[in-house]
Parts: structure tokens; C-alpha cells; sequence
């Protein structure tokens, strides 16, 4: 299996919060981003995207003013 | 319940709590509709309408969640009463233009993988960030980056929880095209926060 490419992981990595990743998705996914620590670490900041617009949502920015 | 308890949690309408929350809501409503005028508007709404319904705030969250809400309601119920003046196939039009395509595609080479200067780094307590007012200002300046209809798309999916499914339906575009725009939205946003805000974190 030829090894995905960074531009193809990312968008996998998006698609992964609208839809359920293949099977094959997700090892190709899982094999590249063992291997990439751009990627690896590009997963983690979507988390953290999501997480800060889950506190805009809810009006909870900052300390408490 | 008594009286007495209901009106204990009733909201508390003092004018410094109301300012400070209706500028973060004048923040949120302008991220989502790019239009100061229309944020003014929906802020004004829900603020009325949070007044009239103040029976309805059971204390159970905290008032400004409360107040947030009610402004995503009204900003979902504009959108779509007025999604179907939003010309879709314009949306499309554009999003599907190549310009801006390769404008992300230059953080990758030509085997698509990342340039070195590119390259996410790790993030330092995206945490602590969150509790920074100077953070949400850099957050407003990269949503603010965002070509409008990625923004756009971007916000109804996440600020406004819609599903991609019905945001695809209202704005005419195909699931896979919505794939591709929320995913430049999320590459676009994360570049901007870290060399905007979490580089100099780091260092």
C-alpha cells in the first residue's frame, strides 16, 4: 500500500468530525500519522479547534469579566 | 418550586454584566454573519428576547450560556429563512475556484507533504490559551482571514452545531464539496493560530 501523503491525511482528518472514516481510512490514517509528527500534531490542533469553538458556542471565552 | 426559589435564579439584568456579555455576543454574531449591521440586529433580538422569557432561565446553566442560546436560535432561524436568497451556485462558483485551492496547497510540495516551515509544531496548554482574552482576539483575526463562504460554512457547522447534511441542503452545495470547504476552513484557521498565536507561545 502506498503511503498517503500529508495533503491527503489532513483532509481525512477533517472528514473524520463529518463522517465515519473507512476501515482502510483509518489504517492508512493511523500508519502515516505514526510516522509524521507534522500530522500528528495537525490532529491534535483540530481537537483543540474544536474545543475552542465549543466555548465560543456556549459564551465561555476568557477568565470571567 | 415556590415563587420565592423561581425568582432566585432570575437573570440578573444589572448593565455591567449585560455590556460585557453583549460585546461577546456582538463578537460571536459578527464572526457567524460577517455583517455588523445584521450582528447588531441579532444581538438586539436575542437580548429582547431573552428579556421576555426570563421565566424561561432555570439557573441550571449560567446566565451568559443562556444568553448564548438564545443567540444561536435567532441566528439559525435567520439563516434559514434567508439561505434560500443566498445564491448557492455563486457559493459553489467560488468555492470551487482554483485560486484559492492553490492558496493552501502552497503549504504542502509537490508529493503533498508538508514544507518544512509549515509543518504543524506541537501547541503549548491550548488551555491556559483558552482563559486569554488576548487568544480570542487572535481567534476573531483568523476566522476574520477565512474567504468568506469557507467562514461561512465553517460557523454553521461549528458555531452554530448545524449538521453538515443540512448545511450542504440550504446552501445547494454537494456533501463532498462541504468536506472540502470545512476542511480548508480547519487548515486555514490552524495555520493562521499558530503563527499568529502559538509560535510565540512556544518560544
Amino acid at each position: 500500500m502506498k503511503m498517503m501523503n500529508c495533503k491527503d491525511a489532513t483532509q481525512l482528518m477533517s472528514e473524520r468530525y463529518e463522517r465515519t472514516l473507512s476501515l482502510r481510512e483509518r489504517l492508512s490514517l493511523k500508519v502515516h500519522t505514526a510516522m509524521c509528527a507534522g500530522c500528528s500534531n495537525y490532529g491534535q490542533h483540530l481537537d483543540v479547534l474544536r474545543k475552542a469553538t465549543a466555548r465560543l458556542r456556549e459564551g465561555n471565552m476568557g477568565s470571567e469579566r | 418550586m415556590t415563587n420565592a426559589s423561581a425568582q432566585a435564579v432570575s437573570p440578573p439584568w444589572d448593565d455591567a454584566s449585560i455590556t460585557a456579555i453583549r460585546r461577546d455576543m456582538l463578537r460571536f454574531a459578527r464572526m457567524q454573519l460577517r455583517d455588523s449591521g445584521a450582528a447588531e440586529d441579532m444581538v438586539q433580538e436575542a437580548l429582547m428576547a431573552a428579556m421576555t422569557s426570563a421565566k424561561s432561565f432555570a439557573g441550571r446553566s449560567t446566565f451568559k450560556t443562556w444568553m448564548f442560546a438564545i443567540l444561536r436560535n435567532k441566528i439559525v432561524d435567520h439563516i434559514r429563512t434567508s439561505a434560500r436568497e443566498i445564491s448557492g451556485a455563486d457559493l459553489v462558483g467560488r468555492a470551487g475556484g482554483d485560486a484559492e485551492l492553490e492558496d493552501f496547497d502552497v503549504l504542502f510540495d509537490q508529493r503533498g507533504f508538508w514544507n518544512p516551515d509549515d509543518r504543524p509544531a506541537t501547541w503549548a496548554d491550548p488551555e491556559a490559551s483558552f482563559e486569554q482574552d488576548a487568544f480570542w482576539q487572535v481567534f476573531d483575526i483568523c476566522m476574520n482571514n477565512l474567504p468568506e463562504h469557507i467562514a461561512r460554512v465553517y460557523t454553521m457547522r461549528e458555531l452554530l452545531e448545524l449538521e453538515t447534511a443540512e448545511i450542504c441542503a440550504e446552501l445547494g452545495i454537494s456533501p463532498n464539496n462541504c468536506f472540502v470547504i470545512l476542511h480548508r476552513a480547519r487548515l486555514g484557521l490552524r495555520e493562521c493560530l499558530e503563527s499568529r498565536w502559538f509560535q510565540g507561545e512556544a518560544r
